[in-house]
């Protein structure tokens, strides 16, 4: 009788088995599976504000120009725009035959409703904010305008202008999921349910197949996109714990992941090899400092001792470790058409910086005997938790000074940072929403939602302001490096280090190219031996 | 709800007594879930930090009409009032954090993959657990039983954030028999899932059935049967595991509740989409609709299996019947 029922057992196994390889990736050569991290919050391109959506969205819709797979602006709904020589005016000229996902034919006049539905106080856009270039924009989504006001315009069925009050880089804002055509009769008729699978109409290589919350969503290849996607399935899979979906990479369920759990980076390599894919990525991040109280207050020389003291070196290869760089500045490298400004002191040694940040230590008044009592404030997380102590640690060290580290629940953070008043240090940082140096230092304009650190330099905002208005983008781009510079001499932040993306992608993934906005669109991918 | 009181005069019969006995259960559930709502609401009301605080925070303009949207913008006792209509009319209103859909449709799309997933562990905890702890119970103080319990503590003890990981490592990245993760609705991705949550249940049970039927067995009744010659396996289907069961019974329905709203960490590692990561992630999110939808969803369930647990009981014990 036991051998009986050890057959069974075994014989069950066996198919258990056999089910489990037609559901790894091997067995459905035609769909890729992609890592995606959390559910994505939204599907309606005007409101989405994470990675999550923007990854789906990006697949599911093509704005008036788009990127490839290397991050460079290519032509999209448009075949090409042209700017007036006082950069105010943009044109852009659409392809022939443009279609939605249901096979209608999709106008310039219905883009122009795209974008008034989007700067809609009730649509509460996220990324409108970075659209006050456009003529009136700011106003209609105060609700202070009618959505018709908007510098949006469609002289033609195929040509839409927008007019601009003040110089920006708006390709690069074009990319956004803001600037999405969403299809208004699906809104009209189905409300906050229009992203649904049967109700979604969209422009992109792909349609959506297939929504099961906080699980996956399926996408299928668009028939009435102009180039037909080489795969034909894509699934992002909710991955919220990276752990977990290295885990699942390892058993063949994932051709790419979203993320790599920390681990020391010798190790990756050597499990993984070409596998893991690391490269820049356009983060910053830094430590705010709360520039409206003592002790940072009015004191530049305090600032800078403890900026002086932390070693990025060592943060960067032994805390974080996967290849990020130390910053010495707001802007990463790699932001297009600009040169990012530098601290001084950024070739020194770090022995030299430790000598000078004692002397700045003194000048500003510490010393053994009175020495800087300050506080790290930062979101609970083990990552921040290691950085901060290992910076705490350095301010000890190399100054004396008595650290307190405090952490604090995301919401609390975020609700404490903005408020700036029991803050002193505290964890800040960005990631690029645009490839644009403006992303960064806007969040230090006087007024900003997101200037944490209360700094209010009229000069700063004079410089910002000039490129807003400058003529050409190699001037907007001199007068940003300014500010930039104006901000670091100053010290009203301190730079850590500049962010990676890192990866997993299986080797049957053909296509997949480092770029810096992490963007990698499913329709340049390819999978190596699936049928076409 | 209300018109459909019986006539105070009526005979107070069997049928009357039972249908006063169930209104009074009824009303008693009706006020718990009020006390449990209200004291949800005001609790995540009072917790620092709101569903709109994040990085990027809107323009005052905007972040004005989406208060309005929300009715933040009226005091907290008419939101309340607000609300509490809602529910009432069966609508839990829409999600902060998945604006897309509405609470009602997000537990409607996770509640049956946790009552699935959490029904079929407690039937898996029950299949095994209950014929171990009986074996145990009959080789009691001898090495079976020794292993046996040995391997309970053990279940008892690991918690499910390192037991989840360890079998998948073993059952999908070593030996690639089962998915690693995700949900598509399918059983191989909820093979694993199951197992996971199943495990400390199922040493629970085995333990909880040695340690009742050692008791019972040691009865004086039993041993007055024993006495009259009754085999021992006749002893113990017709007379020990009956009264044996009663502790399990009660014990069934703590469990049930654990396994379908208390497993946050499997959902999470395996990528299930269950109802109990709604109560860490809305949580999280300060999405209040969805935490109190997910609440009130729970507590009627907790109160609706306790009933079932006592007609149950009452069917195995005369003498909770009769009182």
């Amino acid at each position: 009788m036991n051998r009986a029922l050890t057959r069974l057992l075994l014989s069950a196994l066996l198919v258990v088995a056999g089910d489990a390889a037609a559901q790894s990736v091997a067995a459905t050569p035609d769909t890729l599976q992609r890592g995606n991290g959390p559910e994505p919050s939204t599907l309606d391109a005007h409101r989405c504000p994470e990675v999550a959506c923007g990854n789906i969205l990006r697949d599911l819709y093509e704005g008036l120009v788009t990127e490839d797979a290397r991050g460079r602006l290519i032509p999209g709904m448009a075949e090409s725009w042209e700017a007036s020589a006082d950069g105010r005016t943009w044109t852009f000229h659409l392809r022939d035959g443009l279609r939605w996902s249901n096979g209608e034919a999709l106008t310039a006049e219905q883009i122009v409703a795209s974008f008034r539905r989007a700067f809609t106080p009730a649509t509460a856009a996220p990324f409108a904010v970075h659209f006050d270039a456009i003529s009136n924009a700011a106003l209609v989504q105060q609700g202070k305008l009618a959505p018709e006001r908007l510098g949006v315009s469609a002289p033609d069925p195929r040509t839409v202008v927008f007019a601009l009050s003040r110089s920006a880089a708006l390709p690069q804002l074009l990319l956004l999921p803001i600037a999405f055509p969403v299809y208004l009769p699906a809104v009209r008729e189905f409300g906050a349910q229009h992203t649904r699978p049967g109700h979604l109409v969209s422009n992109g290589a792909y349609r959506l197949a297939e929504w099961r919350p906080q699980a996956s969503l399926t996408l299928e290849r668009n028939a009435h996109f102009r180039e037909p996607a080489a795969i034909a399935r894509v699934r992002f899979q909710v991955t919220e714990d990276a752990a977990s979906e290295l885990q699942r990479f390892q058993a063949g369920g994932l051709h790419i992941t979203e993320t790599v759990p920390p681990q020391p980076l010798a190790q990756l390599r050597a499990r993984f090899g070409a596998q893991l894919r690391i490269s820049p990525y356009l983060g910053s991040m830094w430590l705010g400092l709360n520039l409206t109280r003592p002790p940072l207050r009015g004191n530049p020389a305090l600032r800078e001792a403890l900026s002086l003291a932390i070693d990025r070196d060592k943060l960067t290869r032994y805390i974080t470790g996967l290849g990020e760089t130390p910053a010495y500045g707001v802007v990463p490298s790699g932001v297009a058409d600009y040169r990012p400004a530098s601290l001084p002191w950024a070739s020194a040694t770090q022995a030299q910086r430790e000598r000078l940040a004692r002397e700045l230590y003194r000048t500003a008044g510490y010393s053994n005997a009175r020495p800087l009592e300050i506080e790290l404030r930062y979101n609970t997380s083990t990552p921040h938790r290691r950085m901060n102590l290992a910076i705490a640690a350095m301010w000890r060290e190399v100054l004396g000074a008595r650290v307190t580290l405090r952490n604090e629940e995301w919401k609390v953070f975020v609700g404490n940072r903005k408020q700036r008043v029991i803050t002193q240090v505290f964890r800040g940082g960005w990631i690029a929403d645009v490839n644009d140096a403006r992303n960064f230092l806007a969040n230090f304009e006087t007024g900003s939602v997101t200037n944490w650190s209360g700094l209010a330099d009229p000069g700063f905002d004079a410089l910002m302001r000039a490129a807003d208005d400058a003529p050409t983008p190699v001037a907007r781009a001199l007068l940003m490096q300014q500010a930039e510079a104006r901000l670091l001499a100053q010290h009203a932040l301190l730079p850590i280090y500049f962010y990676t993306s890192k990866h997993l992608v299986r080797p049957e993934v053909v296509g997949f190219e480092a770029n810096a906005l992490d963007h990698h669109p499913s329709r340049f991918l390819r999978l190596a031996g699936a049928r076409q | 709800m209300s018109g459909s009181m019986p006539a105070s005069d009526a005979a107070p019969g069997p049928t009357g007594a039972a249908l006063k006995f169930w209104l009074s259960r009824l009303t008693e559930a009706a006020i718990t879930l009020w006390l449990l709502a209200t004291l949800c609401f005001f609790l995540l009301r009072a917790a620092p930090g709101g569903p709109f605080d994040a990085e990027k925070s809107a323009p005052p303009e905007v972040q004005a009409a989406i208060d309005a949207q929300y009715r933040f913008d009226q005091p907290l006792l008419a939101q309340y009032g607000h609300w509490l209509g809602d529910v009432l009319r069966g609508n839990l209103g829409p999600s902060f954090q998945y604006p897309d859909y509405t609470v009602n449709e997000l537990i409607a799309a996770s509640l049956p993959v946790s009552l699935v997933n959490g029904g079929l562990a407690l039937l898996l905890a029950l299949a095994v657990g209950l014929p171990l702890g009986t074996w145990a119970a009959l080789r009691a103080g001898r090495w079976t039983d020794r292993l046996l319990m040995f391997g309970a503590g053990l279940g008892l003890a690991m918690p499910k954030f390192v037991v989840a990981p360890l079998l998948i490592l073993l059952f999908a990245v070593s030996l690639r028999w089962l998915p690693a993760g995700g949900w598509d609705g399918g059983w191989r991705s909820a093979v694993l899932p199951i197992i996971a949550l199943s495990l400390p249940n199922l040493a629970y049970c085995a333990r909880l059935t040695r340690a009742s039927l050692l008791e019972v067995l040691g009865a004086d009744y039993l041993q007055a049967a024993r006495g009259r010659g009754l085999s021992e396996a006749r002893l113990l289907f017709a007379h020990a595991l009956k009264p044996a069961l009663l502790p399990v019974v009660a014990w069934l329905s703590p469990a049930l509740i654990n396994v379908v709203s208390g497993s946050a960490v499997v959902e999470q590692v395996f990528g299930i989409p269950g109802v109990g990561r709604y109560f860490v992630q809305g949580a999280l999110n300060r999405d209040y609709t969805l935490v109190l939808g997910v609440v009130l969803v729970i507590g009627a369930a907790i109160v609706l299996i306790n009933a079932v647990i006592d007609l149950l009981r009452s069917a195995l014990d005369p003498r909770l019947r009769d009182s």
